[in-house]
């Protein structure tokens, strides 16, 4: 079906009589509108813009991509803009105060946007702090202004926020914790370290699964023979109990940063198993293939055959299982470090605040510490749908 | 048959030996034990005579000797010079901060584990089955789109959360205490069917939030299977024979789904695991999960490692079990051919 080559300016060669070798790339296109008595075709499309058309008609994926993407690319890097506070703000009038309405017209007359001053006071047959509202005392929120001061990404020393609260009144739309700080901030500023952890975790385990999983399916045999015994005795463990175990012996003087990267380390250690074998099981099917084979016969060595012949074939089910991994180191973070043997104080993350929440008669009492539990199911139900989208468009057969 | 149960229980002893080494190997990670800490403290505030206790301690339990060889005695292969004779003689070994045999201090508590993980077997197959077999049959009803949404919450929910609030709930609405696996009352009491009902009606919480993940994961599974199954040319065939559509669905579909529907049990099991035990701790459930938490802090490493070779010893045991009754279904799994999935 190749093309019959341009007559060349040398002496003319015949091809059936000395090996020829076409210098023109090989165009499949053209040889098939040769073949087909030169009836153009539609441009085929490439495969990931095919991709993308079967992603794209999945509405919920892609409203849990938005929703990936309004965590990821606005909170995640601007958490110190966007939070009201600073993450260490304590408010000492203002002890577990309940979150704060926003309000519109103060006596009757549109006011802008403002809340109530917090009123404190104990009661003492109770022994409890009762908040109200001084319906007297409307304090603006302003916008684009300059409050607690902050280092933006550890560096350079800034004042500006998104909004923040009148100068002498207080913002809590989600209440305060047992220390007097506000908890939305907290919230924003947690969801920095508990997205990352997945997402290094995650980077861990797919090079360990890829890795793993390829030389098994590559190789067979022995290789193929411990890894797969590997993989079934992990898979055959309880994570949680493991993750503590690991976690427990992170020496507590660490500083946090060792912690955090200590935590990734061990939720991605104990996460390839699953991508491994995927992977594994791919190669397998694939070296069987006739375009393997030939590529094999042309002299491709391992390594291109593997990475320009069979990866492709599945890179995108690769991403659509890794995607689908995410959320389970997520939750597993928030496990570790409610229990306490995970990320520590002075770190924020989601299961650190939910740590306060741990008892019931804190979630009795002060029903807003936890509010951190509205985030994690956000954004692990978000991954689940999009991973689930990726995949149905990865693999429509399926 | 029984030549397949006889290789698949041989298979069991590597896998075993490879997680008791791995058990080991964490509960030996972290610098110090939970004797040498002690014995620093005692000699930072020079209190010298209860040192000798201690140190009686580290040589029954042989602490100083080498790793391999305390590898060894820990396992009962090899008799310890102090007296320590290891897990395989049936000595688990000494709690250094309860001052108890590891057997005392979680031996009731045992039976309990295995009773919480059974309960939530036993809900995930009775929900997940008439569930599954709902959803594929009427497939993008309103039933059908409602279990789905519930799935999906039941997978993104954290279970520890999620024990908190029903908690919270059943204590508001039907009056059971909070916590634990009875009332206050029968604790210390001898069995009697009072005593039973207020253990059966405290599973109840725990069961279903352990549960619902699992749960909603088989759902779908089931679902998946038996939707490829309807749609296939025997299914068509048996109905054009007029067979009636109850008796066509439990006599072939459902039938061939059945097979991967009971080998993910085993598959689950590792989650199950894990869930009682950090539901154990936020429900204070008398389970080995409280215990191994605070050893593992105190680095109580005897205490702890037996825990986590028991949480370990019975995912693998729930997997030689639904192993077996996926042989018993799908003769092919016998004969040695793997089941096609």
């Amino acid at each position: 079906m190749a093309k019959k080559p341009p007559p060349p300016a040398g002496p003319p060669v015949d091809p059936t009589q000395t090996h020829f070798v076409d210098e023109a790339p090989y165009d499949p296109r053209r040889a098939s509108d040769e073949r087909d008595g030169g009836v153009a075709l539609p441009p085929a499309a490439k495969p990931w813009a095919l991709f993308w058309r079967r992603f794209r008609r999945h509405r919920l994926a892609v409203a849990s991509a938005w929703v990936l993407g309004f965590f990821y690319f606005l909170i995640v890097p601007f958490a110190e803009i966007i939070a009201p506070y600073a993450q260490e703000t304590r408010n000492p009038d203002a002890i577990h105060a309940p979150p704060q309405a926003l309000h519109l017209f103060h006596n009757g007359e549109y006011a802008g946007v403002f809340t109530y001053a917090l009123r404190a006071r104990i009661d003492l047959e109770n022994f409890e702090r009762v908040y109200e509202e001084d319906v007297t005392r409307p304090t603006r929120v302003r916008v684009f202004c300059l409050g607690d001061p902050y280092e933006f990404w550890g560096l350079i020393e800034m004042r500006f926020h998104l909004f923040c609260p009148d100068e002498g009144g207080t913002l809590h739309l989600l209440g305060t914790d047992g220390l007097g700080r506000d908890m939305l901030s907290r919230i924003i500023y947690g969801t920095r370290v508990s997205l990352t952890i997945g997402l290094i975790g995650l980077a861990i385990s797919f090079v360990l699964g890829v890795v793993l999983g390829g030389l098994a399916g590559y190789f067979g045999g022995l290789i193929d023979n411990v890894i797969e015994r590997l993989i079934e005795l992990i898979r055959s463990l309880p994570e949680l109990p493991l993750w503590l175990a690991l976690a427990a012996a992170l020496p507590a003087n660490w500083p946090p940063i060792f912690i955090y990267f200590g935590i990734t380390l061990i939720l991605g250690l104990l996460d390839w198993p699953g991508l491994a074998r995927a992977v594994r099981a791919r190669v397998l099917q694939l070296r069987e293939e006739e375009f393997v084979l030939a590529a094999t016969l042309t002299g491709a060595s391992p390594q291109r055959l593997v990475r320009k012949h069979m990866l492709p074939n599945f890179s995108s089910h690769l991403i659509a299982s890794a995607t689908l991994s995410v959320p389970g180191m997520i939750l597993g973070e928030t496990a570790l470090s409610f229990l306490g043997l995970g990320l520590r104080a002075p770190v924020v993350s989601w299961g650190v605040l939910l740590n306060d929440a741990q008892d019931l008669s804190a979630i009795e009492v002060y029903p807003w510490l936890l509010l951190p539990m509205v985030p994690v199911i956000l954004v692990v139900l978000a991954f689940n749908f999009f991973g689930d989208g990726l995949r149905d468009a990865a693999d429509p057969y399926r | 048959m029984l030549r397949y149960v006889a290789l698949r229980i041989a298979l069991m002893v590597p896998a075993l030996l490879a997680i008791s080494v791995i058990v080991f190997a964490l509960i030996e990670l972290p610098p110090g034990d939970y004797l040498s800490n002690e014995m620093t403290e005692l000699a930072a505030r020079g209190e010298t005579a209860s040192l000798a206790r201690l140190q009686f301690l580290r040589d029954e339990f042989s602490l100083d000797a080498p790793l391999i060889e305390r590898y060894a005695i820990w396992l009962g292969v090899m008799p310890g010079s102090g007296g320590f004779n290891g897990l395989l003689q049936g000595n688990w070994g000494w709690s250094f901060e309860y001052g108890k045999p590891v057997a005392d201090v979680i031996g009731d508590r045992l039976g309990l584990t295995i009773a919480l993980n059974f309960a939530t077997i036993l809900f995930v197959y009775a929900v997940a089955f008439p569930i599954g077999v709902y959803s594929a049959t009427r497939q993008y009803s309103w039933g059908d789109y409602g279990f789905t949404v519930l799935g999906y919450l039941g997978l993104a929910v954290p279970n520890f959360l999620l024990g908190l609030i029903l908690l919270y709930y059943a204590n508001l609405w039907f009056g059971l205490s909070v916590g634990g696996l009875m009332a206050p009352e029968f604790i210390g009491q001898p069995w009697s069917m009072e005593k039973l009902g207020s253990v059966l009606a405290h599973l109840i919480v725990p069961t279903i939030v352990i549960g619902l993940s699992g749960t909603a994961a088989m759902i779908r599974r089931l679902r998946a299977n038996l939707l490829d199954e309807l749609g296939k040319p025997y299914v068509a065939a048996a109905r054009a024979r007029g067979l009636s559509e109850r008796r066509l669905i439990i006599k072939y579909p459902l039938r061939a789904a059945l097979g991967p529907f009971v080998a993910d049990v085993g598959n689950l099991l590792p989650s199950m695991v894990s869930g009682a035990v950090i539901v154990s701790v936020v429900l204070n459930l008398p389970t080995v999960g409280p215990v191994l938490i605070s050893a593992l802090r105190s680095q109580d490493q005897f205490l702890a490692g037996f825990i986590l070779l028991f949480a370990a010893l019975l995912t693998v045991v729930g997997m030689l079990i639904s192993d077996l009754l996926l042989a018993a279904l799908d003769p092919r799994v016998r004969i040695g051919q793997r089941a096609v999935r």
